[in-house]
């Protein structure tokens, strides 16, 4: 059998288990109705009017996102060298030493000009 | 060397799949009851008090009602919420940690009512990659969750923890590959296999460490849980949610724990394998049948208390340090080791030299540098200044409340221990402190 039939079970199993947990309490749980209730939660005091586009945030984030795209890929392009490691041999081992050092250099260059600072 | 999958599943049918993957959701569900009873119970015992132990023997059954009570919860969207993702992210969240547990052996094959199978639902050769795979959805959950809200706590823990996730997965994958290197494959069965010999958490701690901080970071448990510091974003992206919503936000941190201790188990601690003195015991009887089972618990609670200890010991972080961890010490460690390691690899498969002799020729450069460090002149320190040599005594009440002495200040002698000393002698006698046994000295030669 194909090894990846069992994933494809493992998944339709949990999606049971998780659409039938939320229809057994959507079910027989209780329904009342209370303005209060349905606001957003801001420690009791009126909520503050929720800006267009579901509120702002730092654009911090964005930049980690931004250095994550960058060093996922490297770490991807790690793996398979990795597993054949003995086989690519030295020229394996050049080509992904040079490789790291390049990603290294951006790297340095985004420390220094502090991008991964948090304020 | 294998790049391929070891365990044999040329046996396999439909039906023991989906026997095995149910036995997979029963046993995470079961694990994480236990679990959380017993973070509640480690808990309480390192803050000196009881914890949960009404609901059944030792309060075993704690959490199993809190889980029935959120059941019969009412199940509300708040208004502002975006309702269609709103209920899709607690089942995204729950959905992605449930599937990680479908490549971890827990055990070598055996036999079943003339079955004879591995004890683990499937394997891939490229598993771990699966599994960050995985994983990495899971963080959508979290994102989506915060979002669909429409309110401004949960937005700001969901852009923390999506932040958060992702720059400790970095780390994470980095300091796998070494792993990958020494066992020369991605599939979990394999690489317990490579582990025959000893632990990969013993030949490579560097990337065991980095891989320990991160999986911490990974499942935003304390001290890193900034998504959800109640102090400061009431809790996160869970926020908005009641009801079976936030209970399977709830089971998914849970279960993502055991999904990274079962990694740690898998790719570092030998997996199934048992522990060393008992795997010697007449030719490995305790490495076959339903032994392993009861080593790969073992091992997973092991790393489970790691999270309780943790937990119990350490402060959270501020979000700025938390960052700079993930992104200025464990990344440039995990890729030095990285190279290191592949160094190393190099020379011992490709140059010919065997093991002893390349650690040889590291390791006494390493020990020279390290004495000169140790017998390089330091800077001598300026000599602190001389504190006071007496004690000095303070009016406590001098700013109108009482304030406690700090060192090198005593407190003037209490008039009520005079008292005692002519009533009581025994009861001064046994007091230790130098400053109580000269005041009562005094007091009795006053007398």
């Amino acid at each position: 059998m194909n090894p990846y039939v069992p994933i494809l079970i493992m998944m339709g199993v949990a999606a049971v288990m998780a659409i039938a947990g939320l229809a057994t309490s959507a079910i027989i749980g209780p329904k009342t109705y209370n303005r209060a209730k349905l606001e957003a939660y801001e420690c009791g005091i009126m909520p503050t009017p929720h800006a267009l586009g579901k509120g702002r945030f730092n654009i911090k984030y964005y930049l980690v996102a931004m250095t994550f795209i960058v060093f996922d890929i490297e770490v991807v392009f790690l793996y398979p060298w990795a597993v054949a490691f003995s086989d690519l041999a030295v020229f394996g081992l050049v080509a992904m030493l040079g490789f790291i050092a390049l990603i290294t250099v951006p790297y340095i260059y985004e420390w220094r000009r502090g991008a991964l600072d948090w304020d | 060397m294998n790049h391929g999958v070891v365990a044999d599943f040329s046996q396999e049918t439909w039906w023991i799949s989906v026997i095995k993957a149910v036995a997979i959701l029963v046993f995470l569900l079961l694990s994480v009851l236990i679990a959380i009873w017993a973070e509640r119970r480690v808990l309480a015992r390192m803050q000196i008090r009881p914890g949960p132990n009404v609901h059944g023997p030792f309060g075993l059954l704690q959490s199993l009602a809190d889980a029935m009570k959120l059941l019969l919860k009412e199940d509300l969207t708040v208004k502002a919420a975006d309702k269609f993702v709103y209920v899709l992210a607690p089942l995204i969240t729950v959905f992605a940690s449930l599937l990680v547990f479908a490549v971890i052996p827990f055990g070598p094959e055996v036999s079943v009512f003339g079955v004879v199978t591995p004890l683990q639902l499937t394997d891939l050769p490229v598993s771990v990659l699966y599994i960050l795979a995985v994983t990495s959805f899971g963080v959508y959950g979290i994102m989506l969750g915060g979002w669909a809200s429409g309110s401004t706590y949960p937005l700001l823990g969901s852009v923390r923890g999506t932040a958060q996730v992702i720059s400790y997965e970095l780390a994470m994958g980095l300091s796998l590959v070494s792993v990958f290197i020494v066992s020369g494959s991605m599939s979990t069965s394999a690489i317990v296999e490579s582990q025959q010999g000893f632990w990969w958490a013993v030949a490579l701690l560097p990337a065991f460490a980095v891989y320990l901080v991160s999986m911490v970071g990974e499942t935003n448990r304390l001290p890193f849980d900034l998504p959800e510091a109640e102090g400061e974003l009431v809790a996160g992206h869970m926020t908005e949610y009641s009801s079976m919503k936030f209970a399977w936000f709830f089971l998914a941190e849970y279960i993502n724990m055991f999904n990274v201790a079962a990694v740690a188990t898998t790719l570092f601690l030998g997996g199934w394998r048992a522990p060393w003195p008992i795997s010697a015991i007449n030719d490995g009887m305790f490495n076959e049948g339903w032994w392993p089972v009861l080593w790969f618990l073992a091992k997973l609670w092991l790393v489970m208390f790691f999270f309780f200890w943790l937990r119990g010991t350490l402060l959270r972080f501020r979000y700025d340090q938390f960052m700079n961890i993930g992104w200025k010490v464990l990344i440039p460690i995990a890729l030095v080791w990285l190279v290191a390691v592949a160094g190393v690899q190099a020379v011992r498969q490709f140059a010919d030299v065997d093991l002893r002799t390349t650690l040889m020729w590291i390791g006494i450069p390493l020990v020279v540098v390290l004495a000169l460090l140790l017998l390089w002149p330091e800077k001598k320190a300026p000599p602190e200044a001389a504190g006071p040599s007496e004690p000095e005594e303070i009016d406590a009440f001098a700013e109108g409340f009482p304030v406690p002495p700090l060192p090198g200040q005593v407190l003037p002698p209490s008039p009520r221990r005079a008292v005692l000393s002519v009533t009581a002698p025994a009861a001064t006698a046994t007091t230790t402190t130098p400053t109580a046994t000269t005041t009562s000295d005094e007091e009795a030669s006053d007398g």
